[in-house]
């Protein structure tokens, strides 16, 4: 047994690396969610009730919640386990010890998890939005998945029962030479829980909570710009005229 | 000692204070020489924004680093996760943070812009040496400054950044690895790292750094700037008026101080813009792998330094064993080319040729690692020598041959594609376009001795040209 968990721990080690580099599908765009309060209060849901379980978001405190419009009481009677306190972070309910034991490696923490994963295809928001939607029944993998983004991934599907069971069609054809998968799309093996649009809604919406979470501030941050730049182009015009009635003495 | 300056007892509170200072420390006759008194040419284009830029901010990089470090923990189990405190729990904390790793980025935006003007205008040449000189000393305290400052947040990039870097001074024959211990403090980049480019990153390199600025603008203001036209208006025969200040200057206060004010508005709104709307900048100012903590054990599969890095970088890549050839070619070349000169006396010759064979050998004989290293660093020392390269006999590029504006456009477009290389995973195209870029780099200013005197300048005009706006 132990040289199995050994053998895949080692796998993921060097799939984990090499899934950076591409010879995968392309991302899909995922929806700007982060000014939709409604939206972001259900992938926070989610996030808490399915995510937490086995990853954590250690830079993030629960009572930050109410900057996506939850009150502390809400989040106290909604979101947290009874021994939480509401300042706290978000610490996963799983030993890291034995979450490696399990899947190999100890699972990422999520708080900046969309910062990280932007790259050459799209933001990390697209990444976690096309990763979440493209799980597939893999029987020769140790979890029995697998998924489009990121081949051979050590986290088992778990929101399966709400997407359903599905595998990918592929399509083999020549290009210079050489035998080229596409990927065509996808095949229903059960149905899941939601209808596929509902399911891509609740991923945008996680997605949302996510790439919020990553910066809790990134609104505010944006919302501020635009009064220091008008501020600054007026300060421009000042500091223009200011100059031009200097220098109207210099021959 | 100066003479004790009496004043009417009718003078006001403001000026009998003054007085009172004056009499014992220069406060009105340094407002006076560095700031009232100090004669610009009236001439200056935008290219003169750049210098009060960079010393706007170096400012802004020291005030957020001192509110940075109230809250930022230098240990390798907490560091990451004190930089997301500071950008999530500290009061405006994300404000501060982007604002000192935006202004890492402008840093180099600006300084080499105020370089880059240095070059073209011939700001380096006599008596304007040690202003070049301390400029590149300033420079170098920057690199170092901006590579140590980028483990501290303790990222993967950061990590392997540091690590990368730190093991090309291990390519050092004999001393290397041992010089790499020292630097890292560990056998990997650990803790010990971190504490010590902490330490060197927020007061030993910033105290060298201000010292230099300092001479810097000394020097500067006891040589007077030069301008556009490369013309001296403070030389023995330019026009003065009356009290001997020239004609074509001006004080700096109040009018390059109005004019650099307008410069820093502009400056602020494209910084603003950054640190509002983008602050990771791409992937380029911050880098996306850098908010993952560092790991020991795990290997990302591109470094890439920081983009104000990587023309450099792209040095250190290009030489192979391979270009190794290449560069013991150019160093035979060049000694046959000294060797021939009928004006050597017959001992310098057989130095040159003893030195050109020995260097030979020894590039033979040591790793390619360690000459990327000689090159990298090479690339930056090159710099200080400019001011003795440099034959042409004008400063201005305006009075210069035209093909020297192509050389200049040429040394520019090849900065940039070394500097974009640089960014990229190695490829085989990329590797040979670098080589070429190195040589064209280091030839650019290896043979400036002998280019920049071929060619018909064109005349010099007496006063600056300036039209009144």
């Amino acid at each position: 047994m132990k040289k199995i968990i050994l053998s895949l721990a080692l796998a993921l080690g060097l799939v984990a690396g090499a899934n950076a580099s591409g010879d995968t599908i392309a991302w899909d765009q995922a929806p700007n969610k982060t000014n939709d309060l409604a939206a972001l209060q259900n992938g926070a849901k989610i996030f808490v009730n399915h995510c937490l379980n086995c990853h954590s978001a250690a830079y993030m405190r629960f009572n930050r919640l109410k900057d996506i419009g939850l009150t502390e009481q809400q989040i106290k009677d909604n979101l947290l386990f009874t021994t939480d306190k509401v300042g706290d972070t978000m610490k996963a309910n799983i030993d890291p010890k034995q979450a490696k034991e399990w899947f190999g490696a100890t699972p990422p923490d999520l708080t900046v998890i969309a910062r990280s994963r932007a790259g050459h295809g799209g933001t990390g928001a697209d990444y976690l939005y096309t990763y979440m939607r493209t799980f597939y029944r893999d029987e020769t993998k140790a979890t029995g998945w697998n998924n489009l983004v990121f081949p051979n991934v050590g986290m088992p599907h778990v929101l399966w029962e709400m997407q359903g069971v599905r595998r990918p069609i592929f399509e083999t054809h020549e290009e210079h030479g050489h035998h080229v998968q596409t990927f065509k799309g996808w095949d229903q093996v059960t149905p899941g829980k939601v209808s596929p649009l509902e399911y891509d809604q609740a991923m945008g919406d996680l997605v949302g909570y996510l790439q919020w979470m990553g910066e809790p501030a990134q609104n505010t941050r944006v919302r501020i710009g635009v009064w220091v730049l008008l501020f600054l182009v007026g300060f421009m015009v000042i500091a223009w005229r200011l100059n031009a009635s200097f220098w109207k003495d210099i021959k | 000692m100066a003479e004790f300056k009496e004043i009417s007892p009718d003078a006001s509170a403001g000026e009998k204070l003054l007085n009172w200072v004056d009499n014992r420390f220069p406060a009105s006759k340094l407002y006076k020489e560095h700031l009232s008194e100090y004669y610009a040419p009236k001439n200056f284009n935008f290219w003169y924004f750049f210098g009060s830029l960079a010393l706007l901010v170096l400012v802004i990089q020291i005030v957020t680093g001192i509110f940075l470090v109230m809250h930022y923990k230098p240990d390798a189990a907490l560091a990451f996760g004190s930089v997301e405190y500071i950008m999530r729990d500290v009061p405006w904390g994300w404000l501060i943070r982007y604002m000192h790793s935006t202004g890492a980025s402008a840093f180099f935006v600006v300084v080499y812009l105020h370089m880059y003007r240095g070059l073209i205008y011939g700001s380096y040449r006599k008596p304007r040496e040690l202003v070049w000189v301390f400029g590149c000393a300033i420079f170098l305290c920057l690199m170092a400054e901006a590579f140590m400052g980028y483990l501290l947040p303790w990222g993967q990039m950061s990590y392997w950044g540091a690590q990368v870097i730190v093991n090309l001074f291990a390519a050092v024959p004999f001393v290397g690895p041992d010089l790499a211990l020292l630097i890292r403090g560990d056998y990997v980049v650990g803790d010990a790292t971190l504490n010590r480019f902490f330490s060197f990153h927020v007061i030993a390199v910033p105290l060298v750094l201000l010292g230099l600025v300092v001479a810097h603008i000394i020097a500067l203001h006891e040589v007077g700037s030069n301008n556009p036209d490369g013309v001296e208006i403070k030389g023995p025969n330019a026009p003065k008026d009356a009290n001997g200040h020239p004609l074509d200057g001006i004080p700096f206060h109040p009018y390059y101080t109005v004019h650099d004010i307008l410069g820093v508005s502009g400056f602020l709104l494209v910084f603003s813009a950054v640190i509002f709307f983008a602050p990771e900048f791409g992937g380029y100012f911050l880098e996306y792998n850098n908010f993952i903590p560092a790991d020991p054990l795990k290997t990302p599969l591109h470094i890439a330094p920081v983009w104000y890095f990587t023309p450099f970088y792209s040095m250190l890549r290009a030489i192979t064993s391979e270009m190794m050839y290449a560069l013991i070619a150019c160093v035979l070349a060049g000694a046959y080319f000294g060797a021939t000169r009928p004006s050597l006396p017959k001992v310098v010759k057989g130095g040159i040729v003893g030195a050109a064979v020995l260097v030979s050998l020894l590039m033979l004989s040591i790793d390619a690692k360690f000459w990327g290293v000689v090159a990298m660093g090479g690339a930056v020392v090159i710099l200080f020598f400019l001011p003795w390269l440099d034959n042409c006999e004008v400063k201005s590029i305006r009075y210069r041959p035209d093909w020297h504006k192509y050389m200049y456009g040429v040394f520019v477009v090849n900065f940039i594609a070394l500097a974009y290389l640089g960014v990229q995973p190695p490829s085989a195209i990329g590797e040979r376009v670098s080589q070429v870029g190195t040589l064209f780099y280091f030839g650019f200013f290896l043979l400036m001795p002998m280019w920049s005197r071929i060619g018909a300048t064109k005349t010099v005009p007496d006063r600056v040209t300036f039209t009144p706006h």
